[in-house]
């Protein structure tokens, strides 16, 4: 019976209403992509080719996917979590971003500790400080009524200044824009694997993902807490008048997710760079993160195989523009667009809305 | 009259949501200067067929005829050049606009490019004089009393120069005082010629207002009749669809003693000043109902808030049986056995996203049989789930549908089956048959005379005076946040709650002294 | 008196930083007043910029000289628009979640105008710098009035198109019935539509406003600062404006104390870069300054009077009137 159960919650999100958009806008996606590849006179099938060979063209490529795919596992969790809290953590960028920097912080000033002591540590010091710089706007829109979305958008750029702040001052590489290596006692690479990868930049990231996936699972529908937050995303009012602490419950909501996206920000530095560089502006991947979890219908399945599409994607973008010469960013093109198409799911609908009439149509005809 | 054409004439009208059929070909004709009353159930159509004529929906089938002529309303701008013009139930005023910018909106006076405030202002006093109906067109809207809001609704549609009015239940958010005044007004407005639909589902002004009567059920016209030719029960019966009795047997037990003590209970306001609640002191004992009776938006809201634990109480205090929860949390008076049917169910009461069962725990999911350590039991949540649909005839397609697929009455019922199953010590329970059809009333009736006859304390607010009689044992009447007065249920009368509700206080159950609250004494 | 001339700078450099702000937080004020949340404003300045880079290049690749950057504003106009226009279409007829649709907005922009960018000048991230873009007029007479003639009268067109915006929009908004019904549609457009005013269109109205302003804003970054389209010539500054408009409070006059303030933030960090002690100043922190500030005025005492439109962020529902 149990199992029965969880087989259906596991499903729901294969059902035919929340199957048929994701789908559909997939392949608006990849159409629109096309399209936009055929106005700047290249050839689509031959792109689109190209991507899937350079993605799984060597073990070195797919083991580069695997990394690509990581970080936007990690804030696609972040965002859906939040969603489901009924919060747009549009901020996941700057919470990646601080996790990235308390990785390296930790992982450069500390010097004296053994691997086994100071990777996890460091892990964890990224990963509150993510769910800190999370719970900052979690605290400004329930106990200040800020709307998160413009305290996100503020603490995004503001971790990016305050991020390059402490780089330049605390850990800098003389002569460079970027800071110090971090220890080896904090790596968080494969070694073995990345030699068996053909040096692809292999890390305990995606199995730290992998578990994170499952407990955003196991913590929504499984734990009293998470029934809170569910209730408080659906109907905070509802969830006030039954004795929830609603306030306490965006702050938690939005400290979780800002720890998911810190732990994405530790692993691109303790996993992949091992140094972390002054920028201009972020990479986005926290903003993709919103794809990710869009698309992904905010559950953990859909998200992970979001993810990993994203992944693919960005990841032989590369490819197309070495053998297809197509501008990389065509692919963030084709996300923007199958967000756009999940964001605006009327669309979508009307489109397949008298095709899925006429088949109820035969279907009661049959009958 | 007679002969002339109608202003406005519906015929055949028809109108489908998906699941139900909201008209079913209703005909119905308004005659020039005839206040037409219309009514019906909760849930009957009214609001439909009213939103059909005023152009908000378009209607499946039928045709709409105005002086004669066939028209296809297909917008309020198009209803409003028609000459029809509708006062909401929920009034549609833009906050922080003046009472001016609101009624000019849309066909603002200019001077050049700009707006003529001056003229707008004019143009206000002048039609608020021609009506009497008194506002102050420079004050915003968010500074002025629900009844001038009506007043400046009704101006709207004057100044946009309505023909025919449509007011949909005008009534539910005045004092009496004010409806008396807005009896004035529509009896003045009809003199003046304008023809008024109003929408309704009490029988007493009906009685008191209107010429003739059309009754809907169901979507349906039962009937048309002249108010004059007939009576509130037959009305009743025609609105309802069977006999009903407006008294309800019932056995009076014999409460037991205090069991809820709130004593000069004070709440602040969001602003600075008044008290939202002013030393507010009642007794309620086991075994009895107690009614709240005033007009909305009198600090009943408040009230229950304080009580629930979901507003700090600023002085006074609450007490359940021996314990104090005065600066208890909403958790800690639930486990003291407190509980609350709320008046918003779908806002306050449910999840309408969850399933049922996930619904039926939504105040007792932290109870240790719902799961241990942190985790949820899902097993005994989908057991007392189906234990508690079959009590209460919670009807669903399942237990683990959303909520939201539920009919009112069973959303209502399953509130009900939660709270009640919880053994509470306190149930408050406001406006508990707000929008239930008469099947669902007696149903949530019963249950409560039940948890009564039970030994529970039942505090009752509402704004129907009929529910408040049937049920309660006492009547205290609360007004602006101060509780007015308390009466025995054999002393209660309308005439004495009307001037309670208005703000007047009555000392006791002494039959023969009203006191006016301002009066000096000598 | 050589420190007086470079206050005279400061503040001149200053209108020409605001000038774009100016342009993005009256965008976003337009659409936000109509009810729809613009964080797209980034993008759409993106596609202003763009435009302007583009059609100035051809224009004068055409030989239509000193015309050429005018042709690009008029292009920058139409590409801002363009985004509004997708904006409006999927927040307003397809109801679709505001808060997505704009940060879709913002990455197609960028990714759009690179990828043409790199089409059109065959693979190079930017677009060659432009010869023809617009010069400083200074005004007969008031610009030779020693020091604000300096600081406020000689300087690009666009600059003094911003200014006037100004007093202008706060007239539309406040005085015409054009502007008492967009606020009436962002404030309650139940209330509106009752009294048969097309929620829909004013809002549309609203948001393609949004686009031709932010276009323009964008347009005056490559026409007057950059001279050339690459993806960090917004980089930010649609941020800033959003920012700007609700520390203006969604009020033009609050909206140009506001972009003063930034704009000499900005301003301030290209100055001191001329000095050598400013490398002892953590400029990161001026860059930081709008956002912490808006930031600290939401989160502060003084921002619980601050509410934007109350409808502001919700599609329109006639059924739920």
């Amino acid at each position: 019976m149990s199992d029965n159960r969880s087989f259906r919650e596991w499903s729901r999100i294969f059902v035919a209403s929340s199957l048929w958009v994701p789908i559909i806008a997939i392949v608006l996606g990849l159409v629109c992509g096309a399209l936009v590849m055929w106005i700047g006179g290249y050839n689509a099938f031959e792109a689109y080719g190209a991507l899937f060979d350079k993605v799984f063209g060597s073990k070195y490529d797919i083991g580069e996917t695997v990394r690509t795919i990581t970080p936007l596992l990690f804030t696609g969790l972040s965002v859906g979590f939040a969603f489901r809290a009924g919060l747009f953590n549009i901020g996941a960028d700057g919470q990646f971003i601080m996790g990235m920097t308390g990785a390296t912080l930790i992982g450069i000033k500390i010097d004296f500790l053994p691997w086994i002591v100071h990777a996890p540590l460091t892990l964890v010091g990224g990963m509150l400080i993510g769910g800190l710089w999370g719970a900052l706007a979690g605290y400004l829109k329930s106990s200040r009524g800020v709307n998160e979305v413009i305290s996100c958008i503020m603490l995004n750029w503001i971790a990016l200044y305050l991020s390059n702040y402490l780089i330049r001052t605390l850990v800098l590489k003389p002569g460079t824009q970027r800071s110090e290596l971090i220890r080896d006692s904090a790596s968080m690479s494969i070694r073995w694997l990345s030699s068996f990868m053909e040096n692809a930049r292999m890390d305990w990231g995606i199995v730290v993902g992998l578990i994170c996936t499952s407990l955003f699972y196991i913590v929504l529908w499984r734990t009293k807490q998470g029934y809170e937050l569910r209730a408080v995303g659906f109907n905070p009012e509802a969830a006030r008048f039954s004795g929830i602490n609603v306030p306490k419950n965006m702050l938690k909501s939005m400290m979780i997710a800002g720890m998911f996206a810190g732990i994405g920000g530790v692993f691109e530095v303790l996993g992949v760079f091992h140094y972390q560089v002054i920028s201009a502006a972020s990479a986005g991947y926290g903003f993709d993160g919103i794809a990710v979890a869009l698309l992904g219908g905010n559950h953990p399945v859909g998200i992970l195989l979001s993810s990993i599409l994203f992944g693919v994607l960005t990841y032989g973008s590369a490819g197309m523009n070495f053998s297809a010469s197509v501008p990389t960013e065509i692919v963030r093109i084709v996300i923007g667009c199958i967000i756009f198409f999940v964001a605006s799911q009327g669309l979508i609908q009307m489109l397949y809305k008298p095709f899925m009439a006429r088949r109820e149509a035969k279907r009661k005809e049959a009958a | 009259m007679g002969q002339a054409v109608p202003v406005v004439e519906l015929k055949g009208i028809t109108k489908r949501f998906p699941g139900i059929v909201a008209n079913d070909s209703i005909s119905l004709d308004l005659r020039q200067g005839e206040i037409h009353a219309l009514l019906g159930e909760n849930g009957a159509g009214k609001s439909t067929l009213m939103s059909i004529l005023f152009g908000l929906y378009q209607p499946d089938e039928g045709e709409i005829r105005i002086n004669g002529n066939k028209e296809t309303i297909d917008g309020p701008g198009k209803a409003i050049k028609l000459g029809i013009g509708m006062v909401h139930q929920h009034f549609k005023l833009v906050q922080n606009f003046t009472v001016a910018e609101n009624i000019v909106l849309g066909i603002e006076p200019r001077r050049g490019m700009a707006i003529d405030y001056r003229r707008a202002n004019d143009r206000v006093r002048q039609l608020s004089e021609q009506y009497g109906l008194k506002v102050d067109p420079e004050v915003k809207i968010e500074e002025i009393t629900v009844g001038m809001q009506q007043r400046v609704e009704i101006l709207k549609t004057l100044y946009r120069g309505a023909e025919i009015l449509i007011f949909d239940e005008p009534t539910a958010v005045l004092t009496v005082q004010e409806i008396q005044e807005l009896i004035r007004i529509l009896r003045s407005l009809a003199a003046e010629g304008k023809s008024i639909i109003l929408i309704t589902h009490k029988l007493k002004e009906i009685m008191e207002v209107s010429d003739r009567v059309t009754v809907i059920r169901r979507g349906k016209v039962v009937d048309t009749l002249a108010t004059a030719e007939t009576n509130e029960s037959e009305l009743a019966e025609k609105m309802v669809g069977r006999r009903v009795s407006f008294e309800m047997e019932t056995q009076r037990c014999e409460p037991g003693g205090v069991l809820v003590r709130i004593d000069k209970l004070t709440c602040q306001g969001a602003g600075k000043g008044k008290n939202i609640l002013e030393e507010i002191s009642m007794h309620i004992r086991a075994g009895e109902i107690y009614g709240l009776a005033g007009v909305d938006g009198n600090g009943q809201k408040e009230l229950v808030e304080a009580i629930a634990g979901l507003r700090p109480i600023h002085s006074g205090s609450v007490r359940l049986g021996d314990s104090d929860l005065t600066q208890a949390g909403v958790r800690e008076r639930m486990a003291a056995g407190m509980a609350q049917i709320p008046e918003d169910r779908q806002k306050h009461g449910l999840v309408l996203d969850f399933a049922v069962s996930e619904n039926m725990v939504l105040t007792a999911y932290a109870d240790d049989r719902f799961g241990k350590r942190g985790f949820l039991n899902d097993k005994e949540i989908r057991r007392h789930a189906v234990r508690l649909a079959h009590e209460f005839d919670v009807r669903s397609a399942g237990i683990q549908v959303p909520m939201r697929s539920l009919s009112g009455g069973n959303q209502q019922k399953a509130i009900i089956a939660r709270e009640l199953t919880r053994e509470p010590r306190l149930l408050i329970a406001v406006q508990p048959t707000r929008g239930l059809d008469i099947g669902a009333i007696e149903f949530v009736h019963e249950r409560l005379m039940q948890a009564k006859n039970e030994g529970k304390a039942i505090l009752l607010v509402s704004y129907e005076l009929d529910e408040l009689y049937k049920l309660s044992d006492r009547i205290a009447v609360i007004n602006e946040g101060r509780i007015m007065g308390e009466l025995e249920r054999e002393d209660v009368s309308d005439e004495k709650l009307g001037l309670m509700m208005a703000g007047h206080r009555i000392n006791g159950t002494n039959k023969a002294e009203v006191r006016h609250e301002r009066q000096p004494e000598f | 008196m050589d420190w007086l001339n470079d206050i005279a700078n400061l503040t001149n450099s200053t209108f020409v930083f605001t000038t774009a702000l100016i342009f993005g937080a009256m965008g976003g004020l337009f659409s936000e007043r109509s009810g729809v949340f613009n964080i797209g404003l980034e993008g759409m300045m993106t596609g202003g910029a763009f435009g302007a880079a583009i059609a100035t290049y051809y224009a004068q690749e055409a030989g239509l000289g000193a015309a050429s950057p005018w042709i690009g504003l008029l292009a920058g106009i139409g590409c801002g628009m363009l985004f509004s226009l997708l904006l409006a279409y999927t927040t307003v007829t397809l109801k679709a979640n505001q808060a997505i649709v704009g940060v879709v907005i913002n990455i197609l922009a960028v990714a759009i105008t690179l990828y043409l960018v790199k089409i059109i000048f065959n693979g190079a991230g930017d677009t060659e710098t432009l010869n023809e873009v617009l010069g400083k007029w200074p005004v007969p007479l008031l610009a030779d009035i020693p020091f604000l003639g300096q600081a406020l009268f000689n300087t690009y067109p666009t600059t003094y198109i911003a200014y006037l915006l100004i007093p202008l929009s706060a007239y539309v908004l406040f005085k015409t019935p054009f502007g008492l019904r967009l606020r009436a549609v962002g404030e309650h457009p139940g209330a509106a539509d009752t009294v048969g005013i097309d929620v829909v269109k004013y809002r549309y109205i609203g948001v393609l406003l949004s686009g031709v302003l932010a276009g323009i804003g964008g347009a005056a970054i490559t026409l007057t600062t950059t001279s050339n389209f690459s993806h960090t010539t917004v980089s930010g500054q649609g941020f800033i404006a959003l920012a700007a408009m609700i520390f203006g409070r969604w009020n033009p006059w609050g909206v140009l104390g506001a972009t003063f303030f930034f704009g000499m933030a900005q301003a301030l960090r290209n100055f001191v870069k001329l000095y050598d002690w400013s490398k002892d100043i953590p400029m990161e922190f001026l860059y930081m300054l709008p956002y912490l500030l808006t930031l600290l005025v939401l989160a502060g005492a003084a921002g619980r009077g601050v509410k934007g439109p109350a409808a502001a962020g919700e599609a329109y529902d006639p059924s739920k009137r």
